[in-house]
C-alpha cells in the first residue's frame, strides 16, 4: 500500500480547512467543506483498496476473485448522502442570509449584529 | 424485549415521516398531539428498555445478522444501562419540550415537530449504538436536525449566523470522526466497538491508533463544546427557540461526553490502557479549563440565554472531568450529575422562555426589576441557581460529590476545590441575574445592553399578560426531577452498577458475542463530610458572589478594584468569542493539533 493516498487525503483536509478559515463568502466556504469531505472519500477508498482487486459485485465474476473491500464503499456512499443533507441545509441558510440581509460574507453578518 | 432498542429510534422517524406526509390534512393541534404521542411512546420504550437492561447488556442485531466466530457481520445496538438511561432522559426532556412549545408562535407546523422527532431519534440512536460508524450516522442525524432547529427563526440574522456556525464547526467535527473511523477500520478491520476493542487489545499503542484516537476524541469534544472547540455553542444556544434549548443544553452537549466514555472503554482502553494516566491528565485538564472558562464567561454575560449557554459549557467541562478520570466511579458520578444538572439547566431555560413570553426581552440590562410580578418564575430561577451552585443534598450536589470522591481516589486532590469554584461562579451568575430581573436589586449594570437583545421578541402566541400552564407545568416537572435525583436514595447505587457495566470491556465483548456473564449490583459510597463542606461552601460562595455583584461597591470598599481586575482578566477571553467561523475553525484546528501533539509526545 503506497503512502500516496494518505498524502492526498491530508492535503485535501488541510486545503479545505485553510479555505474555511480564510473564506469571505459562505458559498465558497461550503465548497471548502466539500473539499475537506473529499479527503474522507480518498482515505476510505484507499483503506479498502486491494491491488488488482475487482469491484465487489459477484454477479459476473467468480466468487473466489480478489475484490476491493465493499465495506468502505458502503461507508463512502453513506457519507455522500449524509453530507449532501448538510450541504443542502447550509446552502438554504445562506440563501436566506442573502435574501434577508443581502450578504454572503461571514464577517459582514457578524458586523451587522454589532 | 431487545426489539425495543431499534423501535425507540424507528418509531420517531416513522412518526416524523407520517407527519410530513399527511400534514396538509391536519390542523396544528393534531400535529402537536401526534408528535407528543410519538415522543411519549419513545419515552415508554426507552424506560422499558432501561428496566430490561438492568445490570446486564441488551444486544440487538439488525436483520438478524448475528456474529460468526467472533466477527461482527451485521450492525448492532448494544445497550448498557448508561446508554439506556441517557436515552430515557432525552425522551423525557423531549416530551416536556413538546408540551412547552404548544404556545409557540414561530413553529410553522409540522416542520418543527418533524425536526424535533428526528433530533430525538438521532440522540437516542447515538446512545444505543454499538457500532462506530452507526454512531457517526446518528451524530450527523442529530446535528442536521439541531442545526435546522437553531436556525429556525430565519428572519433573525443572529439565528442564521448561529445556525451556520453550528453547522460548519460540527460538520468539520463529523469529517474528523469519519477520518478516525477510516484509520481505525484500516487498523482493526472492525466497525463494531466490541470487535474493535478485542483487536486493539492485541495491537498495542501503534501510531495509527493514536492518530485515530485523536481524531475521534477531537470530534466528540467539538460536539460536547469543550474549550477550545466551544465557540459555536454560545452563538447557537442563544438564538435557538427555548424548547429546543431544553434539549440542546439538557442532553445534546452531554452526548459528546458520553461518546468519549463509550469510545474509550469499549475500543481504546485496551490499546492505550498502559498510558491511562496520560489520557486522564489531558481529559481532566481540558475539562477543568472548560469548566472555569465557561463559569468566568457566564459571570460577564448580560443576555440570559448566552449566560445559560456558558453555564452549559462550564458543566460540560465538569462532566469531562468526571468521565476523563477513566474510572467507573467517575462515570457513575457523571451519570448522576448529567441527570440532575440536565433537569436544572432545562428548568432555567424554561424559565427564561417564560420571561421572554411575558416581558419580551432576555437581557438583564433591559429586564432590570421588570420581573417583580413573576413571583413563581423568580422562585424557580432562584431554585435553579441554587441547584447549579450544588446545594446539598440535591442531585447536583450528589453528582459533584461522587466525581470529587472519584478524583481523590486517583490522586487528583485539586479537582474538588476547582469544581466547587465552578459551581459557585455559575450559581452566582444565575442568582445575580434572578435578583436583578425579579427583584430589581443592585444598580443597573454599567455596561451597555447586549445588542443581540435588541431584536429579541416573544416567541410565543399572545396574550402575554399571563403564563400558560403548558409553560409552567414542564418547568415545575423539571424542578421536581432535579429535586428527585437528590432525594431518591437508590440512584447512586444504580449509577455505580451501570457505570461498572459501562467500563467493563470483557463483559461488553462477551455479551455482544453471545457468552453472557452474570453481573451483580455494585454499591456506591455515600457523600463524605468534606463533600458537604464543598457543596455548602460552593452555595454560600455563590450567594456571596451574587450579593457582591449586586452591591459590592456599597458593601466592600475595595470591591470596585477587585471587580475591575476581574473584568480586565476576563476581557481577553471574552474578545476571543468573535462570532466568526474562520476564527472558530482556527481554534478548532489548533485544539486538535494540541491534542494530537500531547498524545503523540507523551505516548512515545
Amino acid at each position: 500500500m503506497s503512502i500516496y493516498p494518505y498524502v492526498v487525503a491530508a492535503w485535501l483536509l488541510g486545503a479545505g480547512l485553510w479555505g474555511v478559515m480564510s473564506s469571505r463568502n459562505y458559498v465558497h466556504l461550503i465548497i471548502c467543506l466539500t473539499v475537506m469531505q473529499a479527503s474522507t472519500y480518498v482515505l476510505l477508498l484507499s483503506v479498502g483498496y486491494v491491488s488488482h482487486g475487482k469491484a465487489p459485485i459477484f454477479a459476473d465474476i467468480p466468487t473466489n476473485s480478489v475484490v476491493v473491500d465493499p465495506v468502505v464503499q458502503a461507508l463512502s456512499l453513506t457519507d455522500v448522502v449524509v453530507e449532501a443533507t448538510i450541504v443542502a441545509l447550509l446552502l438554504a441558510l445562506v440563501v436566506q442570509a442573502n435574501k434577508r440581509f443581502n450578504t454572503v460574507d461571514p464577517d459582514a453578518m457578524t458586523r451587522m449584529r454589532e | 424485549m431487545s426489539q425495543l432498542a431499534p423501535l425507540a429510534v424507528a418509531v420517531p422517524l416513522l412518526g416524523a415521516a407520517l407527519l410530513i406526509f399527511f400534514h396538509a390534512l391536519m390542523p396544528r393541534i393534531a400535529a402537536e398531539l401526534i408528535a407528543l404521542a410519538v415522543a411519549t411512546a419513545s419515552l415508554v420504550m426507552t424506560l422499558l428498555l432501561l428496566i430490561h437492561v438492568g445490570h446486564g447488556l441488551t444486544v440487538y442485531w439488525f436483520g438478524g445478522w448475528h456474529p460468526r466466530h467472533g466477527v461482527a457481520i451485521g450492525i448492532n445496538f448494544a445497550v448498557t444501562a448508561v446508554g439506556a438511561g441517557l436515552a430515557t432522559f432525552v425522551t423525557l426532556l423531549m416530551v416536556l419540550a413538546l408540551v412547552y412549545s404548544v404556545r409557540y408562535l414561530d413553529v410553522r407546523q409540522p416542520y418543527y415537530q418533524v425536526l424535533m422527532l428526528t433530533f430525538m431519534a438521532g440522540m437516542v440512536g447515538f446512545c444505543l449504538s454499538g457500532d462506530l460508524f452507526n454512531m457517526f450516522v446518528m451524530f450527523e442525524l442529530m446535528s442536521v436536525s439541531a442545526v435546522a432547529l437553531v436556525g429556525y427563526k430565519i428572519g433573525e440574522g443572529a439565528a442564521l449566523e448561529g445556525g451556520l456556525n453550528f453547522a460548519v464547526i460540527n460538520t468539520i467535527g463529523a469529517f474528523l470522526f469519519l477520518l478516525g473511523i477510516a484509520i481505525i477500520y484500516a487498523h482493526t478491520g472492525a466497525l463494531n466497538l466490541a470487535q474493535m476493542g478485542a483487536a486493539l487489545r492485541h495491537s498495542g499503542d501503534d501510531r495509527a491508533v493514536v492518530v485515530a484516537f485523536t481524531l475521534l476524541i477531537g470530534a466528540l469534544l467539538i460536539k460536547a463544546a469543550v474549550v477550545p472547540f466551544h465557540f459555536w455553542l454560545a452563538d447557537a444556544y442563544a438564538v435557538a427557540l427555548t424548547p429546543v434549548c431544553l434539549l440542546l443544553a439538557g442532553a445534546m452537549s452531554e452526548l459528546g461526553i458520553y461518546g468519549v466514555g463509550q469510545v474509550w472503554f469499549t475500543a481504546f482502553a485496551g490499546a492505550l490502557g498502559s498510558h491511562v494516566h496520560v489520557v486522564r491528565a489531558i481529559l481532566v485538564g481540558a475539562g477543568l479549563l472548560t469548566a472555569l472558562w465557561g463559569a468566568g464567561m457566564a459571570m460577564t454575560e448580560d443576555h440570559l440565554k448566552r449566560l445559560l449557554a456558558f453555564v452549559t459549557i462550564s458543566f460540560v467541562g465538569v462532566f469531562l472531568v468526571g468521565v476523563g478520570l477513566l474510572t467507573e466511579d467517575g462515570v457513575a458520578g457523571t451519570a448522576v450529575y448529567v441527570l440532575a444538572d440536565g433537569f436544572g439547566k432545562a428548568l432555567l431555560f424554561a424559565c427564561v422562555g417564560i420571561v421572554q413570553h411575558r416581558l419580551g426581552k432576555v437581557g438583564q440590562h433591559r429586564l432590570h426589576g421588570r420581573g417583580r410580578r413573576l413571583v413563581a418564575t423568580g422562585l424557580l430561577v432562584t431554585a435553579g441557581g441554587l441547584l447549579v451552585a450544588s446545594i446539598p443534598p440535591f442531585g447536583p450536589f450528589l453528582g459533584k460529590s461522587m466525581i470529587d470522591d472519584a478524583a481523590i481516589k486517583v490522586g487528583y486532590g485539586f479537582v474538588p476545590p476547582l469544581v466547587a469554584l465552578t459551581s459557585a461562579l455559575c450559581g452566582a451568575a444565575v442568582l445575580r441575574a434572578a435578583a436583578r430581573v425579579f427583584r430589581g436589586w443592585g444598580a443597573v449594570p454599567r455596561d451597555p445592553p447586549d445588542e443581540a437583545d435588541e431584536d429579541t421578541e416573544p416567541e410565543t402566541i399572545e396574550p402575554h399578560d399571563r403564563t400558560p400552564a403548558t409553560m409552567f407545568v414542564p418547568a415545575f416537572a423539571l424542578l421536581a426531577g432535579a429535586v428527585a435525583t437528590g432525594v431518591w436514595s437508590g440512584l447512586p447505587d444504580l449509577a455505580a452498577t451501570a457505570a461498572h457495566r459501562f467500563a467493563d470491556f470483557a463483559g461488553y465483548h462477551a455479551a455482544v458475542f453471545r457468552t453472557p456473564r452474570h453481573l451483580g449490583p455494585v454499591s456506591s459510597g455515600s457523600p463524605e463530610w468534606f463533600d458537604y463542606l464543598y457543596g455548602s461552601g460552593a452555595t454560600v460562595l455563590a450567594v456571596a458572589l451574587a450579593g457582591l455583584g449586586l452591591w459590592g461597591e456599597r458593601l466592600l470598599p475595595g470591591w470596585r478594584r477587585v471587580s475591575t481586575a476581574a473584568t480586565a482578566l476576563i476581557r481577553p477571553v471574552r474578545d476571543l468569542h468573535t462570532g466568526k467561523i474562520g476564527d472558530y475553525t482556527a481554534a478548532l484546528t489548533l485544539g486538535v493539533g494540541i491534542l494530537g501533539v500531547l498524545l503523540t509526545v507523551s505516548l512515545a
